[in-house]
């Protein structure tokens, strides 16, 4: 096992590329996700505003 | 629209049908991204040999390959999505190119950094000025001038517009690329794989590398599908779909 993770003696080279490859990867992944929660929120606030001053003042569009 | 297109892609293309499509397709894509994946990586970490020269180092080819491939494949998506949203104007291709791009500088970036990590222990230095490695540090600005000259515009149609041009002028590069090593004596090793004749690398190895690419391929489907949806959310927030999407999500 730890053989494994020597990566013959490369494991400086190594492990740093495949952690990259994730870590870059999961960041590209989530970031859309966060900006459509962020959207979403956005926009449900929107329509409740909206919602109440349709209250207040029912002729207004 | 023009007429010869089937009836099927003009109802898939508008908005609230493609994000359905999308919703149900994405989390296939993925599942199927991180098992492929995790199988390449078995393979590829762990099955496959050392090699007789390189030792372990070379085991950095299973992400940095399949990366660099899909550097060019995803300047291709871009490229192609930017010209039919040129040509004739459909909403969802301008989305699909502009959310193409930062996928692909993201592949593009992990492809110069593994290569840079690979570079130090075979030729001795992280970087050189080559052919291979300059055009592909020009594709990674090609795609931050996509993404820069998309943002740049307070109207996000235009900047799509400002940015598929800028796309399609750039695919120039994307041959440059691929053909660098035999145009110019390069530091950077030739191709391995090859589509025509028998390709210069052992099955051991050949299988993960092949396999990590369909996963790599899986997973941009994965992310661009979510990315596509996001945009259809944000660029259609005053339609009543998306109002719905927005209060059914607020109670869950």
């Amino acid at each position: 096992m730890s053989a494994f993770f020597a990566m013959g003696g490369y494991a400086m080279y190594v492990w740093p590329a495949y952690a990259l490859f994730f870590i870059v990867l999961i960041a590209d992944y989530i970031n859309p996700w966060l900006r459509r929660r962020r959207n979403l929120r956005e926009l449900r606030g929107r329509l409740a505003r909206q919602a109440a001053r349709q209250q207040r003042n029912p002729s207004a569009p | 629209m023009a007429n010869w297109i089937p009836l099927w892609v003009h109802k898939l293309s508008s908005p609230p049908n493609f994000y359905r499509f999308a919703g149900v397709v994405r989390p296939w894509a993925l599942v199927l991204a991180l098992v492929l994946g995790a199988i390449a990586l078995y393979g590829g970490l762990v099955l496959a040999p050392a090699d007789y020269q390189q030792g372990d180092a070379y085991r950095i080819i299973f992400i940095h390959v399949p990366c660099a491939w899909m550097s060019l494949f995803c300047y291709g998506m871009m490229a192609i999505a930017s010209f039919i949203s040129l040509v004739w104007r459909i909403k969802l291709a301008e989305v699909v190119a502009m959310e193409s791009a930062p996928i692909g500088a993201a592949f593009t970036f992990i492809t110069l950094v593994t290569g840079s990590l690979w570079g130090k222990p075979m030729w001795g230095t992280w970087w050189t000025w080559d052919a291979r490695l300059t055009s592909e540090l020009v594709l990674l600005f090609l795609y931050l001038g996509v993404i820069g000259l998309y943002h740049s515009f307070e109207d996000r149609r235009q900047g799509a517009r400002a940015a598929a041009f800028l796309a399609i002028i750039g695919i120039i590069n994307v041959p440059i690329v691929h053909f660098s090593v035999n145009w110019w004596n390069t530091l950077h090793q030739g191709s391995t794989i090859r589509i025509l004749g028998p390709s210069k690398i052992s099955t051991a190895m050949l299988w993960p590398l092949l396999t990590m690419m369909a996963a790599t391929k899986f997973y941009y489907i994965a992310s661009l599908f979510g990315r596509v949806r996001t945009d259809l959310l944000s660029m259609e927030s005053g339609k009543d779909w998306v109002k719905q999407i927005a209060e059914r999500e607020g109670h869950a």
